[in-house]
């Protein structure tokens, strides 16, 4: 029997976020696998039509209901799990969003959850990193009817698109919880690019000092076009905010380009970057385990080294 | 009574050297230090202090595992928790079995709020919260950096991947902790003596009504593939130039 796989489409209302296509090309690693994506919103039209073009998409669902304004876990699971008897799979992606909402859907169904896919080797084995990206896990889910997975996006490239499936309105009559309400979110606006998908990206750690400190690494990131990430003792100093954190517990990314800069590399953060393409290290402990997995070291004072390479790529 | 119950795990320290073992099997657990799963503690800390507030009377510490995972337990009670539940179990307990027996432990204690852990460090799943949630049929509010209670509601801070969400949830509910909800206390050692004389239950799944189910076969361990060391570049100058070389600037 070939695969049937649902992938829960991850958006703000009007775009896609690009941790779709890495779980399109998480799924489409199985042969043969037919791929639903399913959007739910108010209104999934613009959505849907970007979900639609991914390669390998074979379909996509749209579920519209005003409670879908937020992404509620508890409000999205009774909805996903009406639609998901067809399926032999039901994945999202491993972000905040994947990770509340799938495993309430694993609760709901009584299916195991695989979290953090980092490659599907059939359609029951799956393999994933354990203690921290201390330990890679291959499990296998042959005991179960069904499996919910989510899927470690720095794992995968994003599915290109090039793809024309069509989309279907699913019309479900679910009671929904109201117990759960949205207040608010505070989110930085920043015209940089986005942490998790950025082809570079520039993290500071303590050694930056304060969060004035940070302003350097912004400079150059905006000069490079890098998003900027920090280390958790940098974000529990207060240098940088928390959504920034790169790490075991904070954002797990792949980009072309890693600047660790006065980040010793405790192994909690070095989880976060190992499938960075490239790797380059500042710092001025020539001894710091971040240089044991750094393409480029450079052993030296942050402060004089980042306003240097700015003035540099500059000319 | 208003009560709270949390969730704790056992497993090998933060701090300990992961080592896989050579036949693929497993870790290396014997030997090693063992401790509170961190997230936990955190999730017991905030507990304790909405109970020191005023806005709780009892607050109950339970977990699931073999006779070893009562050390935690005592751990937890010298922290400050009153009571602790070891329901004893053998072999990989899954999330969905957690929840089962968490489940079990809720229709007995009817706590007003549970507080969990975001994740486990050592399997690093990150789902009982929400599992439970789901078959309790109440609402979930995860990654919490701040809970303020109300009479019959809770506001949680939540850390997203786009920053700082709000959510208001009605109670009872599913609380799971991120990093910065607190920091957890010390434990001091007259509370460790205080700890043992507090009451420690054990149960069984069978008691429970609660079938041993493991669904997902863990086939091998192995150890991550280990990036080559690179180079080390003298000045910026330098580290321009190989990157520009490389193509990445």
């Amino acid at each position: 029997m070939s695969a049937k796989i649902l992938i829960v489409a991850e958006h703000d209302g009007s775009k896609l976020n690009p941790s779709t296509a890495k779980c399109v090309s998480c799924a489409r690693a199985l042969a043969g696998a037919e791929i639903t994506v399913v959007v739910c919103a108010v209104d999934a039209a613009a959505v849907a039509a970007q979900a639609a073009k991914l390669t390998g998409v074979t379909r996509v669902l749209t579920v519209e209901n005003p409670q879908n304004a937020h992404a509620l876990a508890a409000v999205l699971a009774p909805q996903i799990v009406a639609l998901a008897a067809p399926f032999t799979h039901l994945l999202g992606p491993s972000t905040t969003f994947g990770k509340d909402l799938m495993a309430r859907i694993s609760g709901l169904l009584d299916a195991p959850q695989v979290s953090d896919i980092m490659a599907l080797e059939s359609a029951t084995r799956f393999r994933r990193p354990i203690y921290a990206g201390n330990a890679i896990l291959t499990v296998d889910s042959s005991g179960a009817a069904k499996v919910v997975g989510t899927v470690r996006i720095a794992s995968f490239e994003a599915a290109a698109p090039g793809g024309n499936a069509a989309i279907e309105k699913a019309a479900l009559s679910v009671e929904l919880p109201t117990h759960t309400r949205f207040i608010s979110v505070s989110a930085a606006k920043s015209d940089r690019p986005d942490l998790q998908t950025a082809a570079r990206v520039i993290s500071g750690g303590r050694a930056l000092g304060s969060a004035e400190g940070f302003k350097i690494l912004f400079s150059l990131a905006d000069k490079i076009g890098a998003a900027v990430g920090a280390s958790r003792a940098a974000v529990d100093a207060g240098y940088a905010a928390n959504e920034m954190q790169v790490g075991q517990t904070g954002k797990i990314i792949a980009p072309e380009l890693y600047v660790a800069v006065g980040i010793s590399g405790a192994i909690q953060h070095l989880t976060g970057i190992k499938d960075a393409r490239t790797i380059v290290a500042i710092n001025k402990d020539s001894e710091a385990p971040i240089f044991e997995v750094a393409d480029f070291g450079l052993v030296g004072d942050l402060f004089q080294i980042i306003p240097e390479l700015e003035r540099l790529i500059g000319k | 009574m208003q009560r709270i119950l949390v969730g704790i795990k056992r497993v090998v320290d933060y701090n300990v050297r992961i080592r896989v073992k050579p036949d693929g099997s497993g870790v290396v657990t014997d030997g090693v230090k063992m401790s509170v799963n961190p997230f936990d503690e955190i999730a017991l800390e905030e507990a304790l202090r909405i109970k020191e507030r005023g806005a709780a009377q009892e607050v109950v510490v339970a977990t699931v595992g073999p006779a070893d995972t009562q050390q935690q337990l005592r751990t937890a009670l010298a922290m400050g928790a009153d009571r602790a539940i070891h329901v004893q179990a053998e072999g990989v307990v899954e999330p969905l079995m957690a929840a089962r027996v968490l489940l079990k432990l809720i229709e007995r204690e009817q706590p007003f709020l549970v507080i969990l852990g975001k994740q486990a460090i050592d399997d690093d799943n990150g789902q009982t919260g929400q599992v439970l949630a789901a078959l309790w049929n109440r609402p979930q509010a995860t990654y919490a950096s701040k809970i303020e209670l109300s009479e019959r509601t809770a506001r949680v801070t939540r850390e997203v991947d786009a920053g700082l969400e709000t959510l208001e949830v009605d109670l009872p509910a599913v609380i799971t902790t991120d990093l910065r909800l607190n920091e957890p206390r010390y434990v001091k050692l007259p509370d460790i003596m205080k700890a043992k004389k507090k009451p420690l239950d054990t149960l069984t799944l069978a008691a429970l009504g609660v079938e041993p189910r493991q669904q997902l076969k863990l086939v091998r361990f192995e150890p991550p593939p280990q990036r080559q060391k690179g180079v080390k570049v003298k000045d910026a100058a330098e580290l321009v130039d190989a990157l520009k070389k490389k193509g990445l600037l």
